[in-house]
């Protein structure tokens, strides 16, 4: 008998909890942005906005003024990580989660609360145009991705796509469908799983025998690695790594951010139900911002003032956010009909007319 | 008696049929301990146990097609599809599989299974409220069952279990909050037959889920407002469908109104139109007409409000019709 092949998984971490190096770990070898406290307090800065945009959100649910809304808390250096070592012109796929993302790429708050306010012309980004919609069907970005990546290397561009899924997300057919194509193909595609530990109720154990998911990628030909979820130096590093070689027309890769979601699925669920409070806790004990925040002050490029000052700064900048989301008007009842095709048919059009007759009395202006 | 949820009929219905056989077991995303995401399922899990209520990962084709193994082997699975949109992302086992085994076997394969599905409007737009009971139907072999109240639930999915073929059991998402009596003990209904819930002698409304509510209040309002008559049906069941108690409605009340959740073109309205056509012309006083949702996918939100038949819309449209 011999060794017919042989795969190995590697995990990458530079940061402890406490914001200290690993002792594995030497400084000097990591990329110039871990030392440029620019780019450093750029991330940093994002990370908090989106922690408190998050919760922002979620009190408008609480108060009637928002829909289902899905927190991201504790996914802020998986998502700001991410968006760092994209390229602009780079396509992401998202999920339904990945508000660090899409902020940092330039999706406006105001887009975000519409689009979970009830109102679809929030997917219609005013900056980010060539990103994709938010896509809440599990897996299905997966194929959209690796359809752009297709697009990218029939045309000779030198732009990636991203397609985030998360750990239940990687049960799908459809993503083993996408990395096999990808693979094949040799695809600028990176199929980034965002390990949160638990899809709805359904905690990873229950999800899938495999050790990692980063080695899903394997039996496609496609490298994986894993990478704490939870060091947003790490997750930019690995995903710049993986980019470069997509860039270079060396194929796609499967990177696992190992993360943890530290609130509920959506504000329409309670995780009290299914899991503990005591792993919650654990969960608090090593989320990202915590980690960022203690690095940044060991160089003694942040502080207290600071902290207090800039969250200040975002408490404004939220609050003209949610002004704007407040005074949008609701779109016509003429606007289901008007984007379905391009060229209506007549009956729809008449349906179209029948519709806003009915609904002229209860206009949802006011 | 006691007052139940709509939701809590689904559990009370599953309790009831996996007391009685210990071959029914339940399958789906979320359904164990959370006790769905709906929590239409709360309770199964303590009671039964994870023998027997299983959360699956996020594969529906994986527990569709081993529900179906698991079925042609003697099991009686009863399978949450959560929102009834993902029966897009498994349609080859709706399509292909669960209805055309006996068929192709010379009647040697069974399928005994029901596939739950919450449908219709719940404010989550394009691809979560689709009401999915027009691509049911147009599957031979499956059957097709749509309940509107608590009660008919329990005894609509208990004959769901215990039917030797696939059911798709359509619970409508809007409805799970809706109280109603549900009487003590084991219920079995009949698949298959329709319900009169309001006797009338002017016009036939046909309604299913959601909209048989809002049929019996226009129909209310229609006789204390106008003083026409109409007899209100749930129809219940999309196959079998049950003619039958249709076509004997309008045969006394000459006027045919259906209400329908689904897109207007192919509902399920328009197949009982043709049906009246062919079988029942003659009883016709006036054109069988439809009240439906446009033919277009749903927004979220209030807006939903505006395009699904109201009572308002199925008052006006029926006056409209009986004055004209
Ligand atoms: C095809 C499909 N099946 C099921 C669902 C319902 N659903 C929505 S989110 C979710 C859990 C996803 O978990 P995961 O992929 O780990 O992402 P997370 O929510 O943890 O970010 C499920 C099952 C869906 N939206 N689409
Ligand atoms: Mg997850």
């Amino acid at each position: 008998m011999s060794t017919a092949a042989q795969f190995d998984i590697q995990y990458r971490q530079y940061l402890d909890p406490e914001g200290r190096f690993l002792p594995e770990v030497d400084p000097a070898t990591l990329p110039e942005f871990t030392r440029d406290p620019a780019e450093l307090l750029k991330m940093y800065r994002m990370m908090v906005l989106v922690r408190a945009f998050d919760t922002k959100a979620i009190n408008l649910q609480r108060t009637g003024k928002l829909g289902t809304y899905p927190p991201a808390a504790g996914h802020e250096a998986a998502q700001v990580g991410a968006a760092a070592a994209l390229h602009a012109e780079d396509v992401i796929a998202p999920v339904y989660r990945e508000i660090g993302t899409q902020m940092w790429r330039g999706v406006r708050m105001v887009e975000i609360l519409r689009y979970w306010g009830g109102d679809e012309a929030g997917n219609d980004f005013v900056n980010t145009r060539h990103d994709f919609p938010w896509c809440v069907p599990i897996a299905t970005q997966t194929l959209h991705a690796a359809g752009a990546a297709l697009a990218f290397k029939i045309r000779n561009q030198p732009r990636c796509a991203l397609a985030y899924i998360g750990d239940g997300g990687t049960s799908e057919g459809t993503f083993y469908e996408a990395m096999n194509v990808a693979g094949v193909l040799k695809l600028p595609v990176i199929f980034y799983v965002v390990n949160n530990r638990w899809a709805i109720s359904t905690p990873l154990c229950q999800q899938t025998a495999a050790q990692t998911l980063a080695q899903k990628g394997i039996a496609a030909g496609i490298p994986g690695i894993q990478v704490d979820g939870n060091d947003i130096l790490a997750v930019r590093h690995v995903l710049e790594q993986a980019l470069a070689r997509a860039r270079h027309g060396e194929g796609p890769t499967v990177v696992e951010a190992l993360t943890y979601r530290l609130s509920d699925h959506t504000t329409a669920d309670d995780a009290s139900r299914y899991r503990s409070a005591s792993e919650v806790e654990q969960g608090w004990a090593v989320e990202p911002m915590k980690r960022m925040r203690a690095f940044l002050q060991h160089l003694n490029l942040w502080d207290e003032a600071q902290e207090v000052a800039y969250r200040q700064e975002c408490n404004l900048l939220i609050e003209e956010g949610v002004n704007e989301y407040f005074a949008t008007t609701k779109p016509p009842v003429t606007a289901m009909f008007d984007h379905l095709y391009a060229n209506p048919p007549k009956r729809l059009l008449d349906q179209r007319d029948e519709a806003v007759q009915l609904s002229g009395a209860k206009s949802l202006h006011g | 008696m006691a007052e139940l949820t709509y939701r809590d009929a689904v559990a009370r219905a599953i309790a009831q049929e996996m007391e009685r056989d210990p071959d029914v077991v339940l399958l789906g995303e979320d359904v164990a301990k959370a006790g769905g995401v709906f929590k239409a399922t709360v309770g199964l899990y303590e009671k039964f146990g994870p023998k027997r209520v299983r959360d699956t990962p996020i594969s529906e084709q994986a527990f569709m097609g081993a529900a179906m193994g698991a079925a042609m082997t003697g099991l009686k699975p009863v399978v949450d599809l959560m929102f009834a949109d993902f029966a897009a992302v498994c349609w080859d086992f709706f399509a292909n599989e669960f209805p055309k085994s006996r068929y192709m076997t010379n009647g040697q394969v069974k399928v005994p299974l029901v596939i739950r599905l919450a449908n219709g409007s719940a404010r989550f737009g394009a691809q979560h409220c689709q009401s999915v009971e027009n691509w049911c139907m147009m599957i031979p072999g499956l059957k097709v069952v749509v309940p509107s109240s608590p009660v008919d639930v329990v005894g609509l999915l208990a004959a769901s279990i215990r039917d030797p073929d696939p059911v798709i059991f359509l619970e409508h998402k809007s409805l799970y909050a809706v109280k109603g009596e549900v009487p003590d003990g084991e219920i079995v209904d009949t698949l298959g037959t329709a319900k009169i819930l309001r006797p009338g002698k002017d016009a036939t409304i046909l309604a299913l889920a959601l909209m048989v509510p809002r049929a019996l209040a226009a129909a209310e309002r229609l006789k204390a407002e106008s003083g026409i008559d109409c007899e209100v049906i749930d129809v219940r069941s999309l196959l079998p469908l049950d003619t039958r108690t249709i076509l004997e409605s309008l045969s006394r009340t000459g006027h045919l109104f259906t209400v329908e959740e689904n897109p207007r073109l192919c509902g399920w309205g328009a197949e009982v139109v043709s049906i009246v056509a062919d079988e029942a012309f003659y009883d016709l006083d006036g054109p069988p007409v439809r009240i439906t949702t446009p033919h277009i996918p749903l927004p979220p939100a209030e807006l939903e409000d505006l395009l699904i038949p109201s009572v308002d819309r199925i008052v006006e449209t029926v006056r409209r019709t009986l004055t004209a």
